[in-house]
């Protein structure tokens, strides 16, 4: 009995706190999102009413919310595309290869890893700057000096700049992790598939692709859900939403409405959509990328 | 012949390989290398010429007025301070809970591991600007009392924010480690008369060392880098971290185009991250094969 006792005293104190923790800065937060999307909730007067549904009727008509729908989606589809596409490429490369400096390679690509996007979004600047940009410099090699391209200023162009920022900071990190997962497949395989002439293509889609595919199939929903995020972060710093909206995403939207405007209630109604949206994206991912677990 | 042929069709294609690799390797030496050259460049160098140019020479009022004017320097404290709060509150506590909820069984524990797990699809983007609520109201009933506020601007509530929404992905990490520790340590520690507390402590810990530090690597970055909550949380210009005294740099430099002063900053932000990594880089990227996925 007595045991019994020290051990649920024990468990308490182990668990206790972060359960709490969590719950307060993380369970009620969440569901507060929920709540606070169905009232109309001034800033500064701080009167909160009860309106239902309406701030969501009001989203499905709102140019600037659709807008940052857009570019999301956008900016999920390639982003995810190219920077799964590339890495998956460049991690069968540096492991199937004998790469001299493989070791330098990884080093390498994973520093974008660890800086802060507030970092990558300044050197970014740097690099998109009009006048004294990087690119626009080596570009002048090419076309003179004529009007200078606009990376951010021009809104056909912002969401491209974006996504190349994006695809920058996230490719080393997937691909360092690739090249973990492929180097437990056995290399029997590929010496088999050699004997048999299979080309290096092949051995690409019908051995390593298959073999590392649960952990593309995670890694998959959790790029997508990331990017979301991530994309806010750049967006936030690099430019601001601007030029005049063009580049807004989902959270950017969400966070001025909001924190800068006091749109409590409307912010938070886009929330719950992103919410539901990224919940519904990672499921269709998650059926839509289901195949027989294959052993080796 | 065809032999020949296959050869240089082989070599053509590793050409091929090691000049992608070496550009993609150059994509991201260059910008970061340009922006330690620009952070010791002279304004004026920046306005006509060539931005490739090399710095005239070792202009370190750059750093100088980062520090000073831009308040880099309390910025550097305010993040060291709260990284090291963070850390330790989520080792504290999420050590503890990973290494029960992953060997008791016990009323409710299979629901908070669930909880825990669904956890790591809460990010903080969506619920910052509840936290700033909750905080703020906090704040209006404390002001009626002391006349202060307490948890705006308040460096431990921002720390044990970071640690609180780190906290599912660490209990995930450290339990998948904890499982797979064999029962006969803790029998044999029971056998010897150690308590629940100390089996867990003298016995279990050190064990987890290994998983511990990846722990802490992962989460310094984050905290380190981190700036959307900092950024709503302190508005106080003597509370604000790094990163956002580092972003409203660039929106200063926007204005007053003051180019030096913003790459010193920049430097400032990078160089312990940068060091970091290349200290423990062979640490970093195992434990990524671990852990196989990042808030």
């Amino acid at each position: 009995m007595k045991k019994g006792k020290a051990r649920s005293v024990f468990i308490g104190v182990c668990v206790l706190p972060a359960v709490i923790l969590f719950f307060i800065f993380m369970i009620i937060p969440t569901l507060n999102v929920f709540r606070m999307s169905l009232y109309k909730w001034g800033g500064i007067s701080n009167n909160k009413e009860f309106v239902g549904l309406s701030n969501f009727k009001t989203l499905m008509g709102d140019t600037n919310f659709l807008r940052s729908f857009q570019n999301t989606v956008l900016l999920i589809v390639i982003v995810t595309i190219v920077t799964m596409a590339l890495s998956l490429i460049f991690a069968a490369i540096i492991s199937r290869e004998k790469i001299k400096g493989e070791n330098f390679y990884r080093i390498i690509f994973y520093i974008p890893n660890i800086l802060s996007v507030v970092v990558i979004s300044a050197i970014f600047s740097a690099i998109y700057d009009p006048n004294q940009g990087l690119l626009n410099s080596i570009l002048g090699i090419f076309r003179g000096d004529k009007d200078p391209i606009l990376w951010l200023g021009d809104k056909n162009i912002v969401v491209y700049s974006l996504i190349i920022a994006m695809i920058w900071q996230a490719i080393g990190y997937y691909m360092v992790m690739y090249m973990a997962s492929m180097a437990s497949v056995p290399e029997s395989l590929y010496e088999s598939a050699d004997l048999e002439g299979a080309g290096k293509v092949q051995q690409f889609f019908s051995i390593t692709l298959p073999l590392i595919w649960t952990n593309i199939r995670t890694t998959l929903s959790f790029f997508v859900i990331s990017s979301i995020n991530l994309s806010f972060q750049f967006v936030k710093v690099l430019t601001r939403g601007g030029p005049n909206g063009a580049s807004d995403v989902f959270l950017s939207y969400m966070y001025d409405q909001a924190y800068t405007n006091s749109s409590y209630g409307y912010g938070m109604a886009i929330g719950v959509i992103v919410f539901l949206f990224s919940f519904g994206l990672s499921a269709i991912i998650n059926v839509a990328t289901k195949r027989e677990p294959l052993e080796f | 012949m065809k032999k020949k042929k296959e050869l240089s069709l082989n070599t053509l294609y590793r050409i091929f390989v090691y000049v992608v690799l070496i550009a993609l390797a150059i994509s991201i030496i260059v910008p970061v290398g340009w922006v330690f050259l620009a952070s010791i460049k002279e304004n004026s160098e920046f306005y006509g010429t060539n931005p490739w140019s090399l710095p005239k020479g070792f202009y370190i009022q750059n750093f100088i007025d980062a520090f000073e004017k831009a308040k880099m320097g309390d910025y550097l404290l305010n993040s060291v301070k709260i990284t090291v709060m963070a850390l330790i509150i989520l080792l504290v506590v999420a050590l503890p809970a990973a290494y029960v909820l992953a060997r008791y069984r016990f009323r409710c524990s299979k629901l908070l591991n669930i909880l825990f797990m669904g956890g790591l699809f809460i990010n903080v983007n969506y619920i910052v600007v509840p936290i700033f609520l909750m905080l703020s109201d906090g704040d209006k009933f404390v002001k009626q009392i002391t006349g202060s506020g307490f948890f705006l601007n308040n460096s431990f509530i921002t720390a044990l924010v970071y640690a609180s929404t780190a906290l599912p992905f660490t209990i995930y990490l450290l339990s998948g480690f904890f499982v797979t520790i064999p029962r006969d340590y803790e029998e044999a520690a029971h056998v010897d008369g150690a308590g629940y507390f100390r089996t867990m402590i003298q016995i279990m810990m050190p064990m987890a060392l290994p998983s511990i530090i990846t722990v802490i690597l992962f989460n310094f970055l984050s905290f380190w880098n981190e700036y959307i909550i900092a950024m709503t949380l302190l508005t106080k210009d003597e509370s604000k971290t790094l990163p956002v005294g580092l972003m409203q740099l660039t929106q200063a430099q926007r204005a007053a185009a003051n180019y030096g002063r913003l790459y010193a900053g920049l430097v400032v932000v990078m160089l312990p991250t940068l060091i970091l990594y290349i200290l423990v880089q062979k640490k970093l990227t195992q434990g990524m094969s671990l852990g196989g996925l990042k808030g």
